[in-house]
């Protein structure tokens, strides 16, 4: 069994030994400091990220006066590049076994491309700084959960990840809110946005420096024998053939493929509903808020009943999501409903995920495994919202929703079958 | 981590955050201070308040000068497009109109910032008002005021949303139905349907005297074309290539527009007028990249704005002759949107 990753933080065991239950003789839950601290670090960078991004579309635009279609060009390849050096970052921090450097040089990278915002004026510089962050925030995710796993008590991991997601989302959905109040204040004040958002990135990278411990992962014994010189930086894919995490690689591909982009789901209750229209802004932070209040107990449901079932069952929620955005219903609670339902089918998969993709990978392959979970996610994901793209046209809206909708009530029973299998083979090895 | 220097450790978060933090804050106090005493000043133009829209003819903007009346829709007189502004009391982003009526698009800041149009009569008040799915692009009103269209950047929430892509509509200002989305609307390139995903379709202009008509760009996989729509028959049919933001002149003649001479990515747009009836372009001397919507002030005559530098927020209104050797002139200083209202 790998679940026995690291017990760093065990020491003290049956700390409240009153459960008198013997079925449930396991340690009491305990929250590592290091997870705190890293949800702290992801609570400031994200009020520093998302501010930004909020506006970033009315800066471009409505004040720089840049074309917009251009920007939405180099977005896409930036979600590329981003996705592309997850998987490179958390095989850096396998290698090196000390997965906070790693994640400390991608938080500082997204800190540096904030400095760049207070002197952008073109469209390239303002790329150059865009890409720099998205780069950062690739390399960051997968180092720092594996500093979650191995911080973590392993019965108790996914509602550790669920802690972690839940003060990542506080700055996720307070960042936007943080944006607009500025704004509301100072109509072209962009300059303050850009100076408070630098200051929030610098307390985040200054926390995890600081506060989280250099905690090494992976085997302690050093470089692997027989690695010669020059083959630093050979990636070698028989790392990602691990029993177990091979098959989640291709669950979570399969319903990457059918997770079609926030933007769209927002767009289809728009489309039918001008109340949607009027309160835009607020279905982002509020399927963050739905995010952050549930993924603590779905985080704890995980480590129940099973990771694999609440990452599957969380796509449920995103299918009954799709058919709820294209049924012809409108106003309040029909909207309200699809957030609710993607803010549930994100705090049931992101996190777990991290958690699923860890526990099915040996731990000095940690950083790799997950990175490689999350960039499969994110270029299946990336393949969805384009195809997706060509549906809503050729189909209209709602039928296109009830088509990725049919497709996906097929790929989750065959994400179940494939995740089992997966699970058994990983018992038997 | 001994508990010695992880004590010291916090301090210096401690330390950093306090200091961080206050300077942020400080900064933003200035700004802030900066902001209501820039918008509390006197404005750096001769400005008064006017309760109703003038007699015709007027030029109708939006009034960017520093100062009280900041981003208020304002007139002047035709003849006198220097002279005193009536500023009404509605911010806009964008503003068009006729003699009866104006269309002012806006941005409702708060800490949920949203968009809408609203439609207001000559005596400045609201009519109708709807709200936008993104932030202010283009509007025009057709001359007779029974017709507005509405163009709007409808964005992601996050650079990993769905990127850009524009909303086009028209409305009637009589509560009539209107188009909806024009990229429902059919789009015929040589005689074929184009069925593309990523049909964009943006600034629309309205014929005189016809009711049906209008012109816009469509874009798709690249391409840019000048399309002629037709309200009834649902349809746009494309007639020039790489024509953005098309204006009809008066006489129905010629159709205005900017031009990309850059890349895609990084555009710089020229004037230039077609001759609809020969498809002859002219390609004027204007040197700067000019990303408006141009309005004709008579037939022989174009009005653009032009963000001022190192003035954010700010704006002049140029004139320039529809030939191709003339040079650019101040029209108005410190305003954006012209709508010549005659």
């Amino acid at each position: 069994m790998y679940i026995s990753v690291s017990d760093r933080n065990g020491g003290k065991k049956d700390a409240h030994p009153a459960v008198s239950d013997p079925a449930a003789r396991r340690r009491a839950f305990r929250l590592s400091p290091v997870i705190l601290w890293l949800g702290i670090v992801s609570m400031f960078t994200d009020v520093s990220s998302e501010s930004v991004s909020a506006v970033l579309p009315l800066y471009i635009t409505g004040f720089l006066g840049l074309s917009a279609i251009a920007f939405g060009i180099l977005d896409g390849i930036n979600q590329g590049a981003s996705a592309i050096v997850r998987i490179a970052a958390g095989w850096a921090a396998d290698r090196s076994g000390h997965p906070k450097r790693i994640a400390l040089a991608g938080y500082g990278l997204s800190m540096v491309a904030r400095v760049g915002f207070l002197f952008a004026g073109g469209f390239w510089a303002l790329t150059a700084i865009v890409t720099g962050d998205r780069i950062g925030k690739g390399i960051r995710t997968a180092p720092r959960d594996a500093l979650i796993t191995v911080s973590a008590q392993p019965e108790y991991l996914a509602r550790h990840f669920g802690v972690h997601r839940m003060l990542d989302n506080i700055g996720a959905a307070g960042g936007p809110l943080l944006a607009f109040f500025i704004l509301m204040l100072i109509p072209n004040g962009y300059s303050t946005l850009f100076v408070v958002s630098l200051a929030f990135a610098v307390i985040g990278v200054a926390a995890l420096a600081l506060l989280v411990p250099n905690l090494k992962t992976g085997t302690p014994a050093g470089p692997a024998p027989g690695r010669r010189p020059g083959q630093v930086f050979v990636f070698r894919w028989s790392l990602l053939k691990e029993p177990g995490l091979g098959r989640l690689l291709l669950a979570a591909g399969l319903l990457g493929l059918l997770t079609v982009g926030d933007g769209f789901i927002y767009l289809v209750l728009q489309d039918r509903d001008s109340f949607a229209v009027q309160w835009f802004p607020l279905l982002y932070v509020g399927t963050n808020v739905i995010f952050l209040i549930l993924a603590i107990p779905l985080g704890r449901l995980a480590d129940r009943w099973g990771k694999a079932k609440v990452f599957v069952a969380g796509h449920v929620a995103l299918l009954l999501c799709y058919l709820l955005a294209a049924a012809p219903l409108g106003g309040f609670g029909a909207t309200l409903a699809c957030l609710v339902l993607l803010g549930a089918f994100y705090a049931a998969t992101d996190g777990v995920l991290a958690a699923l993709a860890s526990q099915l990978t040996p731990p000095e392959k940690l950083a790799t495994g997950i990175g490689a979970a999350q960039t499969v996610v994110a270029l299946s994901r990336m393949a969805a919202s384009a195809g997706f793209g060509v549906l809503w046209f050729t189909l209209g809206p709602s039928t296109a929703m009830v088509v990725v909708g049919g497709c996906l009530a097929v790929a989750v029973p065959a994400a179940l079958l494939i995740l089992r299998a997966g699970m058994r083979q990983r018992h038997e090895a | 981590m001994s508990p010695v220097s992880g004590r010291k450790h916090w301090i210096i978060l401690l330390v950093i955050t306090v200091v961080v933090l206050a300077g942020a804050g400080s900064y933003a106090a200035i700004a802030f201070q900066r902001f209501q005493d820039s918008r509390s000043a006197a404005s750096a133009v001769s400005v008064a308040s006017g309760r109703a829209l003038p007699a015709a003819p007027f030029v109708l903007f939006r009034n960017t000068a520093p100062g009280q009346g900041y981003g208020m829709a304002g007139t002047v007189p035709l003849e006198e497009p220097a002279g005193q502004r009536l500023l009404a009391s509605e911010a806009c982003d964008r503003v068009y109109g006729t003699s009866r009526n104006v269309v002012c698009l806006k941005t409702n800041r708060g800490l949920v910032t949203n968009f809408e149009a609203v439609l207001l009569n000559r005596e400045w008040q609201p009519n109708s008002r709807w709200a936008l799915p993104g932030m202010p692009s283009r509007t025009r009103m057709s001359a007779d005021g029974s017709l507005v269209s509405t163009t709007v950047f409808v964005t992601g929430h996050s650079y990993g949303a769905s990127g850009f892509s524009t909303e086009t509509s028209i409305s009637r200002t009589d509560g009539g139905a209107g188009t909806g989305n024009l990229e429902a609307f059919a789009l015929i390139v040589n005689g074929a349907h184009v069925t593309a995903a990523d049909r964009n379709i943006w600034g629309v202009t309205f014929v005189l005297g016809d009711a049906d008509v209008f012109y816009a760009t469509a874009a798709s996989s690249g391409r840019i074309w000048l399309v002629k729509g037709s309200i009834s028959a649902k349809t746009l049919t494309a007639i020039h290539d790489g024509v953005e933001c098309p204006s009809v002149s008066p006489d129905g003649t010629r159709v205005a527009y900017k031009m990309n001479i850059g890349t895609p990515v990084a555009a710089h747009w020229k004037i230039a007028i077609l001759d609809l009836a020969s498809g002859n372009e002219t390609v004027l001397a204007e040197a700067r990249s000019i990303d408006d919507q141009i309005e004709w002030l008579d037939d022989g005559i174009l009005l653009y704005g032009v963000p001022r530098d190192g003035a954010e927020g700010d704006s002049d209104i140029w004139q320039i002759r529809a030939d191709p050797s003339a040079r650019a002139s101040l029209f108005i200083e410190h305003a954006w949107s012209p709508s010549v209202v005659r």
